[in-house]
């Protein structure tokens, strides 16, 4: 009961302090110049994050886009088909992925996509959103294969055995029946998949290139997380930059309100 | 409910990030009272603050220092030059630590130049280009010299490696370049290491980081400015173009405790020349 309180404690302080800082600086600068700003500069003291919001979107996108297809295959191959040694082996894997700081990932990330990705594209350097979006995507595939796993082990086999009965494919059985009924199960780790992506900022750091550019695919940009890890420990005290760095954390917390929201609407109708 | 759960343990790590950053805050202030209690004979805490260059060159001037007084405890907050020099002005810390000029708008301070850096050009081991002057290499980063070939190396485009806005080291390469906010470039990192590695991994690359960061590395090499080599003899005679100077910065109407007082004494003393130069800086005394 206290813990309960006390975490409830925490959501509302953290939201409360989010908001008193993030705040002020939307309102000096104008939330439709903030949001929607193009151009990021600080010694013009020009903050407009649309460009953040964009890479944090298509980056997220990208990674989702990769590794959900190859996340949910592998959790329909591991609870329904594997062998139970080949089970065993991948799941060791995937929790050894799982565990390993993002900090690693971005490390080789930086020595091993990096430079592969501007051989492959000749270009002159290869720290660009695609080496951001291949990053993310390992990241977020533990995520989405072990719950999907656990959801798809707990429908009932019943289902299962009916499909078959009435002369359906052990494919089509899987697709169609296990995975539709898992289905609040697998869109829960999608979303968390989803929000660890948008949330990443050290691995991303590491390989997006950072500069303050539009999106594109083989262009230098940078993140929402990795705009305030950037210039937090520049930005002089009480300076409209690091007020504004405060409201980037608040879109963020925002952003990831907004994927929690829905997942919790969606998990809830789906009981229903 | 499971899922509410899930949210909440989300949000209480983001909640534990803050109380990280909190964290950081109050230390130099607690620090600050630690060295104003103590007015007895040289013990009690020196907090420093600033500059993330300045690391090496402050490390081992407070060891020594640490070590000819006992009682006294030297701190370090690398937070960058800004911070260093806002945390002094608010009475955070005892000596901020720059290493660029104070600006017009920073009043109600002093400087003392503590040392000299040099911020030397680097480009991978490879890249068959040794000299450049100060305008090329204001045209490489302004993106209007974009390949190699055009400076009699091989025929690759040029990838300009950066630091993030606020980093000391931006700051003097490019004010000495005349080049502030016109960089266009292909990587902003936020440590002189990451572009050191950058540009070791790149062949393409063109970076700028300290000469006692850049010497003894491997993969990368210094370029000559003008013909002069970034050197701590070209550096002090002023004859190497990209320098900027390490100054301590502290407050115009505050008293330094009694040992925050020997300590600037000492680091500005011909005694520190010795040290400041093996951790890679050029002492001015």
């Amino acid at each position: 009961m206290l813990c309960g309180v006390i975490s409830v404690a925490f959501v509302l302080f953290i939201s409360v302090y989010l908001i008193i800082a993030g705040v002020p600086a939307i309102q000096k600068i104008g939330i439709l110049k903030f949001l929607f700003g193009p151009v990021w500069n600080n010694s013009n003291e020009q903050y407009g994050i649309l460009a953040f919001i964009l890479t944090s979107i298509y980056g997220t996108a990208g990674a989702v886009l990769l590794g959900v297809p190859i996340g949910i295959f592998t959790a329909v191959y591991l609870a329904k088909k594997a062998p139970p040694k080949i089970y065993k082996t991948v799941h060791i894997a995937v929790g050894v992925l799982a565990g390993i700081p993002s900090v690693v990932y971005g490390l080789i990330g930086m020595i091993i996509i990096v430079p592969a990705i501007q051989k492959a594209f000749n270009l002159s350097s290869g720290a660009n959103l695609l080496s951001a979006i291949l990053v993310l995507t390992v990241m977020i595939l533990p995520y989405i294969i072990n719950v999907s796993v656990t959801a798809l082990k707990a429908v009932p086999p019943e289902y299962e055995e009916a499909s078959l009965a009435l002369g359906a494919t052990k494919t089509e059985t899987f697709f169609y029946v296990s995975l539709k009924a898992a289905k609040s199960g697998v869109v829960t780790s999608v979303m968390q998949g989803v929000g660890r992506a948008v949330g990443e900022a050290m691995a991303v750091i590491m390989v997006a290139g950072n500069v303050a550019n539009m999106p594109g695919l083989l262009k230098s940009v940078r993140f929402l997380t990795t705009a305030i890890v950037s210039e937090m420990s520049y930005a002089p005290y009480g300076s409209l930059q690091r007020q504004a760095l405060f409201s980037i954390g608040l879109v963020l917390f925002l952003f990831i309100m907004l994927i929690n929201g829905f997942l919790y609407c969606f998990v809830r109708r789906e009981k229903e | 409910m499971r899922n509410f759960k899930k949210v909440l343990s989300v949000l209480l790590i983001g909640g534990l990030l803050v109380f990280a950053f909190a964290g950081c805050q109050n230390k130099s202030g607690k620090n600050q009272s630690e060295g104003q209690d103590s007015t007895k004979a040289l013990s009690g805490t020196v907090a420093t603050n600033g500059s993330t260059s300045m690391e090496k060159v402050i490390n081992s001037l407070s060891e020594q220092f640490m070590k000819d007084n006992k009682d006294v405890t030297v701190t370090y907050d690398p937070t960058g030059s800004g911070t260093g020099i806002e945390t002094v002005s608010n009475g955070k810390c005892d000596i901020g630590l720059a290493s660029r000029n104070l600006k017009d708008s920073e009043k109600g301070l002093k400087s003392t130049t503590l040392a000299l850096d040099g911020i030397a050009i680097i480009v991978n081991k490879d890249m068959n280009v040794e000299d450049l002057t100060v305008e090329k290499i204001a045209d490489i980063f302004t993106g209007k010299i974009k390949n190699w070939k055009e400076l009699g190396g091989e025929d690759l485009k040029i990838s300009c490696i950066g630091r993030e806005s606020g980093s000391g080291t931006r700051d003097g390469f490019e004010s000495v370049t005349k080049t502030t906010d016109k960089c266009v470039l292909s990587q902003e990192l936020t440590s002189t290491g990451a572009v050191i590695s950058a540009v070791a991994n790149n062949k393409n690359a063109i970076g700028y980081a300290s000469l006692s960061t850049v010497e003894g590395q491997n993969g990368i090499k210094a370029v000559k400015v003008g013909g002069v080599e970034c050197t701590e003899e070209n550096i002090k005679n002023g004859t190497y173009a990209v320098q900027r100077p390490f100054i301590l910065v502290l407050k115009e109407d505050a008293k330094l405790s009694e040992a925050a007082q020997e300590f600037v004494d000492y680091i500005t003393s011909k005694d520190a020349a010795e040290l400041i130069r093996s951790a890679g800086a050029v002492p001015v005394v």
